[in-house]
C-alpha cells in the first residue's frame, strides 16, 4: 500500500500536540489536546484508505477510480462522537469552574499521600546526614525532625 | 431464533427513548424499565439455551449482503455474559428505584437516570454481540458516555474531580482503540471479526504482533490490568452506590471479554503467554495490597475488584481450553459477586452513614441482614470452598498446573497469596464495621484523636508515622476524621454511635433495596448449585473459542469470504 508522506507527518503533529496537552494541568487544555488526538486518529483513518480518488458516489465515476469510502464512514461516526466528548469534557470544566474557580485536574488522594511521605522522606534524618547542601530545604518542624 | 439476537440492544435503547418522553409519569417509567430488564433476562436466557444447543446465531443488521455491513453474533460465550450483565443490571434498577436516586420525585433533576442507565445496558449488550471491530468501538463508546453521566451524577465538587481522571483516561484509550482500527483496517481490508481471523493469519508476524498489542493495550486499559489500573479505585468509589456496583460489576469485565474475543479469535497463534501472566500476577498483587491499605471499604472493594481482574487475565495468559473455561467461569462469578458486594455498601453507608472503618462498628448487631448480606458475598469473593469463587480459583489454579511452566507456577502461587489477603481484607472490615461494638468503636476514635502525632493536611510537612492502636496502625488521614467525629456538629461527620445516641438510628432500609440485594446475593449462590453444569458449559465455550473456523463458519458463508 502506498501512502502519502504529508497525512503521515500532519497526523502525528496531530497526535503528539493532542498527548502534549492532554498532561497539561488544566481541564480546557486538556479538552484542546483531546480535539487534537482526535483529529490526528480521523487523519490516521484517511491515511488507512490507501491513495485518493474520486467522491464514491454511485454512478458518477468508476469504481476503480473511487477512494474507499468505508474510512471516511467510520471518521464520520468518530467526529460525532468527540463532538459528544466535547460537550460533556466542556459541561465538566464549566462546573469544575463554578465549584473551585479553577478548572485544574486536581491530585486524587493516593497521590497526595504519596508526595506527602515523600516530603516526609526528604526531611527524614537519614537525609540530612547524607545531604550536604541541607540550606535550601523547606522549613521543617522541630518536633519533626526529633521524631526520626 | 436468530430474531433474538438484536433485541438485548434495541430493547433497552427503545427503553431509553421511552424513559425520556415519560420523564412526568414516574410510576409509568418504573414499570416501564424494569419490564425492558426482566424481558432482557428471559431473551439471554433463551439466547443461551439455543447456541448451547444450535450453535452460534448470526444475524447482519439490515441484511446487507455478507461480508458488508454489521453482523451481531450470539456464541456461547457472548450469551452467557449478556445473561450474567442482564440479571445483574435487572437487580441494580430495582435497587436504585428503592434507593430514591432515580428522580422519582416530581421536578427533581435526576430524571436522566433511567434513559442512561438503560443506555448503558445496551452498550455492554453490544459489546458482548457485536461480530465488527468498529461496532465493538461504537458500543463501548455507548457504555462509556452513560458511564459519564452517571459517575458525575448531581456534579458534586468529588465526583466532578473523580469524573475527570475517568473521563480523559477513557477518551485517551478510544482514541487508542481507533488508532488500533485504522491500523487493523490498513493491514487487511476489513473489520468483520471473522473475515479479520482469516486475513491476519496472513500477514507477516511482526504486523500481526504490533496490531495484537494495540488491541491488548486498549482493552487493558478498559480492564484495569496493571499498569493501566490506576485510574480505577480513584474514579469508582465516589460514585452512587447502585453506579459503582454495576461499575465494578459490568465494565471492567466488558474489557476482560474483549480481550478473551480478539486473543482467540484475531491472534491465535501468538497467545502471548509470558506477558500476560506477568501482567496477570502484578494486577493480582499491586491491586491486593492496594486493598488491604484501605480505611473505607468503597476503596478497599474497588482495589480487590482490580486484584480479582488479575485472574480472568491469568485463565487467558494460560491459553488452554481449561484456562479460558476457568476465566470465563470466574467472570460469571466476580460480576455478580462484586455487584452484590457495592449493592450491600449501598446499605451499610444508608445505615452506618458512612463507608469509613473508622466511623463504623457493631452493624451485625444493628443490622443482622446487611451482617448476612455482606458476610456470605464476602466470603465467596476470598474463595472459602465450596463457594463459586474458590471453584474458580480451583479450576484456574488447575489449568495452570498442567500448563506447568515457571510463570505459571509463580501466578499460581500469587493468586493463593491474593485469595489470603482478600480473606484478610474482608476479614478486617467484618470485624471492624460489623463486628465490634459501636462504644468500641467510638472509644477508639476518641483514642485516636487525642493521640500524638497529629498534623491537619495543610502542615508544610505532616509525620511520616503512624499510631498504633491495639493491633492497627492508623496515619495522618484517619486521624484528621477522627477529629472530625468528634468536633463537628453536622450529621454527616458523625459516627455510628453518635447516631444512635441520638436515636437516628438503626433506620428502616427500604424493601425493594434489601430485596434486590437479596436476590442477587442468592443468585451468586446460585452459581456455586450449578457449577457443575456451568463448568460443563464454559468447558464448551472455551472449545469454541480455540477453534476460530467454527465462528469463522457460522457467520461468513463461503463466497463471502
Amino acid at each position: 500500500m502506498t501512502a502519502s508522506l504529508s497525512l503521515i507527518i500532519v497526523a502525528a503533529a496531530l497526535v503528539g500536540c493532542g498527548i502534549y496537552l492532554i498532561l497539561e494541568r488544566s481541564l480546557s487544555r486538556v479538552l484542546v489536546g483531546v480535539l487534537m488526538l482526535g483529529n490526528g486518529v480521523n487523519v490516521l483513518f484517511l491515511l488507512s484508505s490507501g491513495p485518493a480518488g474520486r467522491a464514491p458516489i454511485v454512478g458518477r465515476a468508476d469504481p476503480a477510480d473511487m477512494s474507499d469510502p468505508l474510512p471516511q464512514a467510520l471518521v464520520l461516526t468518530a467526529i460525532v462522537i468527540a463532538l459528544g466528548t466535547t460537550a460533556f469534557v466542556l459541561a465538566m470544566a464549566y462546573r469544575s469552574w463554578q465549584l473551585t474557580g479553577h478548572d485544574d485536574v486536581q491530585d486524587d488522594v493516593e497521590d497526595r499521600a504519596i508526595r506527602r511521605r515523600a516530603l516526609s522522606d526528604e526531611s527524614s534524618e537519614g537525609y540530612e546526614l547524607s545531604g550536604d547542601e541541607g540550606t535550601d530545604e523547606q522549613e521543617i518542624p522541630e518536633e519533626g525532625r526529633s521524631r526520626r | 431464533m436468530t430474531w433474538l439476537v438484536p433485541l438485548p440492544v434495541a430493547l433497552p435503547l427503545l427503553g431509553a427513548g421511552l424513559a425520556l418522553v415519560l420523564g412526568r409519569r414516574p410510576l409509568l417509567r418504573w414499570v416501564m424499565s424494569t419490564a425492558v430488564l426482566t424481558t432482557n433476562v428471559g431473551i439471554a436466557a433463551a439466547l443461551l439455551w439455543e447456541t448451547d444447543r444450535n450453535g452460534p446465531q448470526v444475524v447482519w443488521i439490515g441484511a446487507w449482503s455478507q461480508p458488508l455491513g454489521i453482523s451481531l453474533v450470539a456464541d456461547r460465550v457472548a450469551s452467557l455474559m449478556l445473561l450474567v450483565s442482564a440479571v445483574v443490571t435487572l437487580a441494580v434498577l430495582v435497587y436504585s428505584i428503592g434507593q430514591g436516586m432515580t428522580g422519582d420525585e416530581r421536578d427533581t433533576p435526576l430524571t436522566i437516570y433511567h434513559p442512561t442507565f438503560l443506555v448503558l445496558s445496551a452498550g455492554v449488550s453490544n459489546a458482548f454481540l457485536a461480530g465488527d471491530l468498529f461496532n465493538l468501538f461504537v458500543s463501548f463508546e455507548m457504555l462509556l458516555f452513560a458511564s459519564y453521566v452517571l459517575l458525575t451524577l448531581g456534579g458534586t465538587s468529588a465526583r466532578i474531580r473523580a469524573g475527570t481522571i475517568y473521563v480523559v483516561v477513557n477518551v485517551v484509550s478510544s482514541a487508542l482503540f481507533l488508532i488500533s482500527v485504522a491500523a487493523v483496517y490498513a493491514a487487511t481490508g476489513s473489520l468483520n471479526l471473522a473475515q479479520l481471523s482469516l486475513r491476519i493469519a496472513e500477514l507477516p508476524d511482526p504486523l500481526a504482533l504490533v496490531l495484537q498489542l494495540l488491541l491488548l493495550t486498549t482493552f487493558s486499559i478498559k480492564a484495569a490490568v496493571f499498569p493501566l489500573s490506576f485510574w480505577l479505585p480513584d474514579s469508582y468509589p465516589t460514585a452512587p452506590a447502585p453506579v459503582t456496583a454495576v461499575f465494578a460489576g459490568l465494565l471492567t469485565k466488558v474489557g476482560v471479554y474483549a480481550i478473551i474475543r480478539t486473543q482467540t479469535l484475531l491472534f491465535p497463534d501468538s497467545p502471548l503467554t509470558g506477558p500476560l501472566l506477568w501482567a496477570a500476577l502484578f494486577t493480582l498483587l499491586a491491586g491486593i495490597l492496594g486493598a488491604v491499605a484501605q480505611s473505607d471499604i468503597k476503596r478497599m472493594l474497588s482495589f480487590t475488584l482490580v486484584s480479582h481482574i488479575g485472574y480472568m487475565v491469568f485463565g487467558v495468559g494460560l491459553g488452554t481450553a481449561a484456562g479460558y473455561s476457568g476465566a470465563i467461569f470466574y467472570v460469571t462469578h466476580h460480576i455478580t459477586i462484586q455487584t452484590t458486594l457495592f449493592l450491600v455498601l449501598g446499605l451499610v453507608e444508608r445505615q452506618g452513614g458512612s463507608t469509613s472503618l473508622i466511623k463504623l462498628g457493631g452493624l451485625a448487631g444493628l443490622a443482622p441482614v446487611v451482617g448476612v448480606l455482606f458476610f456470605v458475598p464476602a466470603m465467596n469473593l476470598a474463595g472459602i470452598p465450596p463457594m463459586s469463587g474458590f471453584l474458580g480459583k480451583a479450576s484456574l489454579v488447575e489449568a495452570a498446573i498442567r500448563v506447568g511452566t515457571v510463570p505459571a507456577y509463580a501466578v499460581v502461587a500469587g493468586g493463593m497469596l491474593t485469595s489470603l489477603l482478600t480473606l484478610y481484607a474482608v476479614g478486617r472490615t467484618w470485624n471492624l464495621a460489623f463486628w465490634r461494638t459501636p462504644e468500641e468503636a467510638h472509644e477508639m476514635i476518641r483514642e485516636l484523636s487525642d493521640r500524638n502525632p497529629l498534623s491537619g493536611p495543610d502542615d508544610v510537612v505532616p509525620y511520616r508515622d503512624r499510631v498504633r492502636i491495639g493491633a492497627g496502625t492508623y496515619g495522618v488521614h484517619d486521624q484528621v476524621e477522627a477529629r472530625s467525629v468528634l468536633d463537628e456538629e453536622d450529621d454527616t461527620s458523625r459516627d455510628l454511635f453518635q447516631l444512635t445516641e441520638q436515636g437516628l438510628r438503626p433506620t428502616r432500609l427500604p424493601r425493594t433495596m434489601v430485596g434486590a440485594t437479596a436476590g442477587l446475593a442468592v443468585f451468586s449462590l446460585g452459581l456455586t448449585v450449578v457449577a457443575g453444569a456451568l463448568f460443563g458449559y464454559t468447558g464448551r465455550a472455551a472449545d469454541d473459542l480455540l477453534d476460530p473456523g467454527r465462528y469463522v463458519s457460522s457467520v461468513l458463508t463461503q463466497e463471502a469470504r
